[in-house]
């Protein structure tokens, strides 16, 4: 563990923000906003998801295929400004404190590795706050916060570029179909 | 005294014990409820087995398990898989270290069939430090799985016998599980729960970083204790000689993850051989952490200065007269020597000129 960093040899030129992920240069004020407002946010998504639940019929009469492209523009829009979302297709948000994994330079989903810097600042990015002190702070003010606490499965990279939105809303419509018929069954 | 080792051939695994999910020294040991030492080999930039066997020697009873470190520091070096191999071998028992950093999921599985093959009964599962912090800052960091998923996979690989994809395996891994934790990181108040969940998906022991604020580790372990985890896991805290006040200053800004207090820099500033205090302040740690409640061992990171870990393990007095395994001559071997040694001395019996002397005698 303990062994020497050395200096990248100097070339002509060193553009400022060189980083191995490519994540530097970035001003991180909205991002910490919504971990402040993590809160106000999972209250927000809730009512949304309903929404798009009670529009399951839409979708499925648009045709979930079609629906994606529309629908992955704007979520990469919104959730790109509030999060810096980087559409890994699956989303954890809810179980981050709103502070999004996928920008942490490890991709780490479980949990803060060993490196974070006394001052809370990233091991790779010395400017960046590190993503899961956020996420810590900001799951201590949801609801349903201890999700944090759950074990992340490991990231479907093939999902990559496609839409949460539309992949929950079908899944739970599923789901809800299931216990229908099971009741329907039962009774 | 007792030994766990092979009574045909130390390079073999142990017998199999009821719940032990091994057949290595180093879980029998932490289920027999002895205070355990593992240390950390420095990997070679080179392609000689000999310098491996050399490193692992200076350890030789005085250590229960030997860390076969992942390319440490993000700086290249001799594989943990290859040094596993070689470790094995001779009768070792090292704990193999998997960065998550470097290789994918198809890999790291591979990795794991391959070394549970060739005899290496614990695995200890890392993140890994970012590229930037070694030699090769612009190599791709992969970070496909990180340690709790990787964790977690094995986990599966071993006790359900199936990849990560649900394929089955004929034979599954029998390997001890590890993970690192890092008490001395923000944020704090969330590092036990991390251990929760390393624990949750797999970790049967886990090594700490090095232990420098005794206070700050005392918090932590009565955090964990009450949260039940020293129970279901071994906890080894991290220890380790500083070879200097500007050493100890360096690394505390240059390595990420390490904390060290003032009071430690002040005291080696103010010692007259830096290097002599430095690893009595590593014994004075092992002092203090043996009888924190839910510390199972010790793990020696005296990264450069191994030759020292058998004073320190022995001034400590941690082992309390156990010997671990040691390199032991076996009979053939001794047989097999003496006759080398009279090949050397040139004693050799020339079966043709034995026949020419015989016949110019008869005549």
């Amino acid at each position: 563990m303990a062994e020497a960093a050395k200096k990248p040899t100097g070339t002509a030129y060193q553009p400022s923000g060189v980083s191995p992920s490519r994540r530097a240069g970035r001003s991180y004020t909205i991002r910490l906003w919504s971990v402040r407002h993590s809160r106000f946010l999972e209250v927000l998504y809730n009512l949304f998801a309903d929404l798009f639940l009670k529009l399951h019929p839409f979708w499925k009469a648009v045709g979930y295929g079609r629906a994606e492209k529309p629908v992955k523009f704007i979520e990469r829009n919104v959730k790109g400004l509030l999060f810096d979302c980087r559409m890994c297709g699956q989303c954890a948000l809810s179980s981050t404190g709103m502070s999004c994994p996928m920008n942490c330079p490890k991709q780490l989903r479980n949990g803060p590795c060993g490196g974070v810097r006394a001052n809370g600042n990233c091991e790779v990015e010395p400017d960046m706050p590190c993503v899961w002190v956020q996420a810590w702070k900001g799951s201590r003010n949801m609801e349903k916060g201890d999700a944090i606490l759950n074990v992340q499965k490991p990231v479907d990279q093939s999902l990559r570029e496609t839409s949460a939105w539309l992949r929950v809303t079908a899944q739970a419509a599923k789901a809800r179909e299931a216990q229908s018929q099971e009741k329907g069954a039962a009774k | 005294m007792m030994h766990d080792t092979h009574p045909h051939d130390p390079g073999l695994p142990l017998e199999p014990l009821p719940g032990h999910s091994s057949r290595g020294r180093l879980e029998r040991i932490l289920r027999r409820g002895e205070f355990a030492v593992t240390a950390e080999l420095n990997p070679p930039d080179s392609a000689n087995p000999e310098d491996v066997y050399e490193r692992a020697a200076i350890f030789e009873g005085w250590v229960d398990g030997i860390n076969a470190v992942d390319a440490s520091g993000a700086n290249c070096h001799m594989s943990s898989v290859g040094i596993c191999a070689l470790l094995t071998r001779m009768g070792y028992a090292p704990i193999m270290q998997i960065s998550a950093r470097d290789r994918n999921r198809i890999a790291i599985q591979g990795d794991v069939l391959g070394a549970s093959a060739m005899g290496v009964q614990n695995i200890l599962c890392l993140t890994g430090d970012g590229v930037q912090a070694g030699d090769q800052p612009g190599a791709k960091p992969v970070f496909d799985l990180d340690c709790m998923s990787m964790l977690e996979t094995i986990r599966t690989m071993r006790d359900e016998a199936k990849f990560l994809s649900g394929r089955k395996l004929t034979t599954p891994p029998a390997v001890f599980l590890g993970a690192a934790i890092n008490p001395f990181a923000p944020p704090y108040d969330f590092r036990p729960y991390r251990l929760a969940k390393k624990v949750a998906a797999g970790a049967q022991f886990v090594q700490s970083q090095y232990v420098f604020d005794i206070p700050m580790f005392k918090e932590y372990m009565k955090k964990v204790v009450d949260l039940g985890l020293a129970e279901k896991c071994f906890i080894l805290a991290g220890v380790g000689p500083m070879a200097s006040a500007k050493t100890a200053k360096w690394i505390r800004t240059n390595v990420p993850g390490i904390h060290i207090p003032d009071a430690i820099i002040k005291r080696l500033e103010g010692a007259e051989n830096q290097k002599r205090e430095g690893k009595q302040i590593c014994i004075d740690m092992i002092n203090e952490v043996k009888e924190i409640e839910g510390v199972s061992g010790i793990h020696v990171m005296a990264y450069r200065q191994e030759e020292y870990v058998a004073e320190i393990v022995h001034e400590s007095g941690v082992l309390k007269g156990r010997q671990p395994w040691k390199r032991e001559v076996s009979r053939s071997e001794a047989i097999a020597a003496a006759h080398a040694a009279d090949v050397h001395e040139g004693q050799l019996q020339n079966p043709q000129e034995m026949a020419k002397a015989a016949a110019s005698n008869n005549s």
